[in-house]
């Protein structure tokens, strides 16, 4: 019988449940927890400079490889500032487990000093929270916490810890469960096979079919059941933003993404599509547009892990709750058997339209003889990095400039805050990445405005020789926020203008790293590429981009998929 | 329209938090709530009225069923069911009053369950309109306080709702 303190058996709950790093900052109610780790090394701790950044990190980490990441922090202030980063894994189902210390069992409620109900705080953006009530539960704990962040549809899971159930001389039993059951919570784990056989009926019967795949395909490891399915049937497919790299963006069925900033053809094509395969995806505002102007002529298959996504804003005609890797596997079963083939002659004509639509936009923009535009940064890097880099993102134009010029052609490389859209998250979700693929280009796509607000993990990346690429798109300005205002405030520029930049390049140059600035346009390919030579260093590289450069395609706003602005100009 | 859901629940600290949580979070509609201990000590039976659309109601149960301590629910408004709110009312019984109110109790099937010189107490128990009823019936005017434990209900027959 090994008899341990709360504290010994949470780190080594981490350590039998497989965890690698936990990403941190200590603090008084932490300190039992934090001194059991100082006294083992199987659990590495990176610490950050501010909570939020941790759980980025730990977002981060948990995109890329596809495994929950670990937050630990102290509680009150530690552990609300956790919130938004829990809120964006919340918002975009990333699996992943904080971990908050709380003031004694003894003090809760008497407004303790760094008191916080955590439980409460967090309750709205957590998958689930638990909290300690008796040391010898922690073993427990842990392993349902995992177990819940990491199965079904993924999420964030709170755990709170109050101090006195990690004092280091009371000793209790060990034992680490070895499976984990809860009468309440049983997520699908195969479709139903009848709707599945009615699915791939419709999907034979389709003259003017589209698949819509979402990040639910990248968060269920079912990136090559869709790509089989896709290239078996033929048809055109196109994806959410989180969705971006779950089916090759170089290959030829693939439209782009689709929504508000998503490609001509993609939302034109679900417009006047009358079947929708949907895969992983929920019918998000930013896609649909206006939900009763939706893509009239169409019927939807839905398949979702999570039976409360399936005709929440979109009413689905088949909906299949299930797995998506399973529900494929029995599509691509069926289609091979089917009797019924595809109408070549129908879906030949679909093609024709879709390749008209592909030749009217493509994604052009103006480029200037002197002055950067944004979207020629993105597409030098996606060249210089031959499109294998992990590239993360903040919030803005920034974000649709690199989501669309960026051509993504495997799952879990490119990493942005899609749900919540959280300012402040490319940084530290590029460190999260650059520690577990330290041979990989990790870029952080960003703006002035972004990277000012999680700028103190410069730090964090010196300390542990995190050598990241910041590609800071410096238009002066909150590009998106002045975007809307150009278009819907007749150019009124309201607090959206940033003055008194920093030097960037000396403040990098300030916390350890290298600086480059970039201002010609002759300049931006060759001097990107002394950047990204210096595999050893993180490089801030400051890009003055065009300042009035707007996104498009954008959709118009209360109008359906296929009411698009193409330029400053043009309204489709 | 108006919906009866029952749930059963993990019978564990923040378990209800959760379910109130969620309908403010997501802006459904609380129209009535009680809850209580089952005769199984893990479980708690919680029975909530509220109002929406199908679309709406079908989401309201989604999001319950998420909940990882909700275990189970029904929408008894589906089928055949028993519903009953329990009422306590104070209610200015002076003169004349006494006689008459008494009256319409017995017509209610109430009881009174406490008595001053001025003032009677009753209990009634039934559906939310009869106890609607009732106040119309005594008037609002000798209406001192009214105290309703919310609707409760089970369906009818051989449906149980249980592990």
């Amino acid at each position: 019988m090994e008899l341990l303190s709360g504290a010994d058996m949470l780190i080594r709950s981490l350590q039998d449940e497989g965890i690698e790093y936990i990403y941190g900052y200590p603090g008084g109610a932490a300190l039992h927890i934090y001194d059991a780790l100082f006294r083992q090394d199987k659990v590495k701790h990176i610490l950050v400079r501010h909570e939020q950044a941790a759980v980025h990190m730990a977002d981060g980490y948990a995109r890329a490889t596809g495994l929950p990441g670990t937050v630990l922090v102290t509680s009150g202030p530690g552990a609300t500032n956790t919130i938004t980063g829990i809120a964006t894994a919340f918002m975009d189902s990333i699996p992943m487990v904080v971990l908050c210390g709380q003031v004694a069992s003894t003090l809760i409620g008497e407004d303790a000093f760094q008191e916080t109900d955590m439980i409460g705080v967090s309750r709205p953006v957590v998958k689930h929270n638990l909290s300690v009530r008796h040391p010898e539960d922690i073993p427990e704990i842990i392993r349902k916490a995992y177990y819940i962040a990491a199965t079904g549809r993924p999420g964030p899971v709170v755990v709170d810890i109050p101090k006195d159930m990690t004092t280091p001389n009371e000793r209790y039993e060990y034992v680490f469960p070895k499976k984990v059951k809860l009468r309440s919570y049983n997520p699908a784990i195969r479709g139903h096979a009848g709707q599945i056989k009615k699915a791939v009926d419709m999907l034979m019967a389709a003259r003017r079919p589209i698949i819509y795949a979402g990040g639910g395909v990248i968060l269920g490891k079912a990136s090559d059941q869709l790509t089989e399915l896709v290239k078996m049937l033929g048809y055109p497919i196109t994806n959410t933003i989180m969705g971006i790299g779950c089916y090759p963006a170089s290959d030829k069925q693939h439209l782009g993404w689709l929504g508000m900033h998503g490609t001509y053809e993609s939302n034109m094509a679900m417009h006047h599509s009358d079947l929708i395969l949907c895969v992983g995806a929920r019918f998000d505002d930013r896609v649909t547009n206006a939900t009763e102007k939706f893509c009239p002529g169409a019927r939807i298959v839905h398949i979702d892990i999570d039976p409360a996504s399936i005709s929440k804003t979109i009413d689905a005609d088949v909906p299949i709750v299930g797995p998506v890797d399973a529900v494929l596997k029995e599509m691509i079963t069926l289609v091979k058997e089917s009797k019924e083939k595809p109408d070549a002659e129908a879906i030949a004509a679909w093609w024709k339209q879709i390749e008209e639509w592909r030749a009217f936009h493509g994604m052009r923009y103006e480029t200037s003889p002197d002055v950067i535009k944004p979207q020629e940064v993105v597409e030098a890097l996606w060249r210089l990095t031959k499109g294998e880099a992990f590239v993360t993102s903040d919030v803005g134009q920034h974000q649709m400039f690199a989501a669309q010029y960026y051509k993504f052609d495997r799952p879990n490389r490119w990493i942005n805050s899609g749900g919540l859209g959280t300012m402040g998250f490319g940084l530290p979700a590029a460190m999260g990445v650059k520690l577990t693929h330290p041979d990989d280009e990790v870029l952080c796509i960003t703006g002035e405005g972004s990277i000012q607000m999680n700028i103190q993990e410069l730090s964090t990346c010196k300390q542990y020789n995190l050598p990241v690429k910041i590609i800071n798109l410096n238009n002066q300005a909150l590009g998106m926020v002045k975007q809307w205002q150009d278009m819907n405030y007749e150019s009124r520029h309201a607090e959206s203008y940033m003055g008194s930049l920093p030097d960037f390049i000396k403040l990098a140059e300030a916390y350890g790293h290298k600086g480059v600035r970039i201002e010609k346009k002759e300049d931006l390919e060759p001097m990107l590429k002394e950047a990204l030579a210096m595999k050893d260093d993180l490089v801030f590289v400051d890009i003055y981009v065009d300042r009035f450069e707007h996104v498009y395609p954008m959709q118009v706003a209360r109008g359906s998929m296929k009411d698009m602005w193409l330029s400053k100009t043009e309204r489709v | 329209m108006r919906r009866i859901i029952s749930v059963l629940l993990e019978n564990e600290p923040g378990a209800l938090s959760r379910v109130v949580g969620l309908f403010s979070q997501r802006n459904y509609n609380i129209e009535t709530l009680t809850v209580a201990p089952t005769e199984d000590e893990t479980l708690s039976r919680l029975t909530v009225t509220t109002t929406g659309s199908d679309k709406v109601i079908e989401q309201i149960t989604k999001q319950l069923n998420k909940l990882i301590e909700v275990v189970k629910l029904v929408d008894l408004t589906e089928g055949a069911h028993i519903e009953r709110e329990l009422m306590l009312v104070k209610l200015k019984a002076t003169g004349s009053q006494r006689a008459e109110i008494k009256r319409t109790v017995d017509i209610f099937r109430g009881q009174i369950v406490d008595v001053t010189s001025s003032v009677y107490t009753v209990q009634l128990a039934g559906n939310s309109e009869k106890l609607d009823g009732f106040i119309q019936a005594v008037g609002t005017s000798g209406v001192l306080e009214v105290v309703r434990s919310g609707v409760s209900g089970i369906a009818r027959g051989e449906k149980v709702l249980s592990l």
